[in-house]
């Protein structure tokens, strides 16, 4: 290895590559492989029909998460109760068979640790800085967070990486995003990043791994950093990292899976030594002024489409570029918008409060600081709570904030995908609009004809108790003091 | 995956152009947990016509396919080579092919044999009542008529073919790197 400076994708890189091939590909060492239900099943039939053992069972650990309805799993026995969709039924029992068939750590769907993939992975200390971590998901990215090189894989790649612990990768181009300044009132890292998303674009970061850098992101929660690397892929990016520092070792001390003893000294004597070399070279920079970030959402049917709360709804003649014209005015008929329409005056009949990008305990005390002695408003029809896993469940009950959603006319679920992508029964209805703390606005993707609008958690509590989108800045905190 | 050496036998007589990947497999079939079974829903649309060449007792046993242009268009959904694996084909030939499905076909072992419109038109023509023969070593396609065919394949892929070597195969045959990295990694990194 040369003295030259390096970034941390490119340390984490070299420290992986088991073969560098003439054509620049290299055969990169894969540390972490996380498997759920859904792009499991034909790996595992894979190997199957190969005759092929899983290289490393310990390396690997599998949990259910997109299919798993989030209502109550066990009846007043103790029984499991049967997922009534029976396509949903199969993918979730082949898991549950072909996990301990080839040697893999299963959370069940009951476990108190079951939650979605990419909040369970940090939560259990699986995931770690330094390491390459994949999984079936595109939202791996999310596991950038903790400073680890987490990108999203298809069925065939996790057929591969099951058989045999690598990949075959050509490396990414890097591209340094940086916010430096002081954050504005109301402006929380899921502002930050649809921000972020707003600036470069939804293919922004196509060929790059992104790194976030800047006294933001310093000064981020864990929490947040998991919320900001989770949305790098709706910038085009596959992965997206934050440095590991003091918080990402405090965040991760004592987790059940994390290292000890020595091993944990050694491990962190190295992820010391990760963070980029002052005068390492990005193939892109882009840099952003905190004090430029409003609290934010989405108007349109691209994560890119991106307006402050205190905007209107974008006239489609407005953008230059012609394409983007015209995808604007598609985008607006999807939504039933008409342009300069302000944003708060757009009412919401649904609200959805988790996903992998905003289901972690921060994130429920956002909203419930909001919530706190309000009610939801009388036009909104649904309105979910689901904590990322069961863990977070647990502790959010702790605090009694599960008491104090359920209250305000709150629904308070089980740990799961559930309104992101429905794939399980949570759905938007169609032609109604769904304030939404997930990461896709895509035409359809909350279900059929659903109208989607991307908001942080405080945002999605402050639609759920005025009834339309609304400036969390202008709802004064109603605590037993106020 | 099998080695592919020579493969004869009845080939179907598809000849259209554009046959894109929903035609191939429906996204109905997507949310199955198996890449076998998938030859049930392939070419749905079109076995829904009676007397389809799909269903014509001629070519139950076909293990070749030959279309027209710009064969697997469309979506990257590997569903379309488990699909033509499950109903037996092993050899697809085509004027062109997209390349998503070219590579998705090479992942699956199915050989994609690359002949002029003019060529096809002939193995069209044979294929209706006689077998046909790909020779994969000598790059020929041959008809019981004396006709020879020469085709070009990129050498990578040809090896793979030939030696019955998956992605996953190839990765494997460098088991002894893979193992030498592990062993230096539990060394310096022994937390992972």
């Amino acid at each position: 290895m040369s003295d030259k400076p390096r970034t941390l994708y490119e340390k984490i890189w070299d420290a992986h590559v088991v073969q560098r091939r003439d054509d620049g590909t290299c055969l990169i060492y894969i540390d972490r492989h996380l498997v759920h239900e859904v792009t499991s099943a034909q790996a595992f039939e894979g190997l199957r029909l190969a005759g092929r053992k899983l290289r490393r069972p310990d390396l690997t650990l599998a949990v259910p998460d997109h299919n798993l309805p989030t209502t109550a799993r066990l009846d007043a026995d103790g029984k499991r109760i049967p997922i009534a969709d029976a396509q949903s039924a199969t993918q979730l029992a082949a898991l549950e068979a072909n996990a301990p068939a080839f040697g893999v750590r299963y959370i069940d769907a009951v476990a108190a640790e079951q939650g979605i993939v990419h909040v369970v992975g940090p939560e259990q200390g699986f995931s770690l800085p330094g390491a390459t971590i994949v999984c079936g998901d595109s939202h791996t990215s999310a596991h950038g967070g903790l400073g680890a090189l987490a990108f999203g894989i298809g069925t065939s790649e996790v057929e591969h990486v099951m058989a045999t612990q690598t990949l075959l990768l050509a490396p990414s181009k890097t591209m340094e995003v940086r916010v430096d300044g002081v954050l504005g009132l109301g402006v929380t890292p899921k502002d930050v990043i649809l921000h972020v998303i707003g600036v470069i674009g939804a293919a922004g970061g196509n060929g790059h791994v992104i790194e976030y850098t800047g006294n933001v992101f310093r000064e981020m929660s864990i929490e947040g950093r998991l919320t900001v690397a989770n949305m790098s892929i709706e910038a085009g990016a596959r992965a997206g990292l934050i440095a590991p520092d003091e918080t990402t070792f405090a965040y991760l001390r004592g987790r059940p899976m994390a290292p000890t003893g020595d091993k944990w000294d050694k491990a962190l004597a190295w992820w010391k030594t990760l963070p980029t070399d002052p005068g390492a070279q990005y193939d892109k920079v882009v840099v952003i002024d905190a004090a430029d970030i409003a609290p934010c959402l989405t108007w349109g049917t691209s994560p890119e489409d991106v307006v402050p709360i205190t905007g209107v709804v974008p006239d489609p003649a407005s953008f230059a570029d012609p394409s983007k014209r015209a995808a604007a005015q598609k985008s607006l008929e999807y939504m039933d918008l008409a342009p300069g329409t302000p944003m708060q005056e757009i009412p919401v009949e649904n609200i959805f409060i988790g996903s992998c990008t905003n289901s972690r305990i921060e994130d429920l005390r956002a909203a419930a600081a909001v919530v706190k002695g309000r009610r939801i408003a009388a036009n909104v029809r649904q309105a979910l709570i689901v904590p990322g896993s069961g863990l977070v469940k647990r502790q959010a009950e702790a605090e009694g904030l599960d008491r104090l959603f359920i209250d305000a006319g709150f629904e308070w679920r089980e740990p799961g995908c559930s309104m992101c992508l429905a794939m399980n029964p949570d759905k938007v209805p169609p032609g109604e609009r769904c304030a939404s703390t997930s990461n896709r606005n895509f035409v359809g993707r909350q279900g059929p004809g659903s109208r989607t609008h991307l908001v942080s958690p405080a945002m999605a509590a402050a639609a759920a108790v005025t009834g339309h989108l609304a400036d969390v800045r202008d709802l004064a905190p109603l605590g037993e003091n106020a | 995956m099998k080695p592919i050496q020579v493969v004869e036998g009845r080939a179907i007589p598809l000849g259209l152009k554009n046959v894109d990947t929903d035609v191939i497999i429906s996204a109905q079939y997507l949310k199955t947990i198996t890449r076998k079974g998938l030859g049930q829903g392939a070419f749905e649309t079109i076995r829904a016509q009676p007397g389809n060449i799909f269903d014509d007792p001629a070519f139950a046993r076909a293990n070749i396919l030959i279309a027209g242009d710009n064969f697997g268009c469309g979506s990257s959904r590997e569903h379309a080579a488990w699909a033509l694996t499950d109903m037996g084909i092993v050899a697809v030939i085509a004027p062109s092919f997209s390349d998503i499905f070219s590579g998705n076909a090479f992942k699956n072992g199915i050989l994609t044999v690359v002949l002029s419109q003019e060529v096809v038109d002939r193995l069209l023509e044979v294929a209706k009542t006689d077998p046909i023969r790909i020779d994969l070593e000598a790059q020929t396609v041959t008809t019981p008529f004396q006709d020879r065919f020469e085709f070009e394949i990129d050498p990578f892929r040809k090896h793979c073919l030939i030696g019955g070597l998956d992605e996953i195969g190839m990765t494997l045959s460098e088991d002894a790197a893979i193992a030498e990295f592990e062993t230096a990694m539990a060394c310096d990194r022994p937390w992972l």
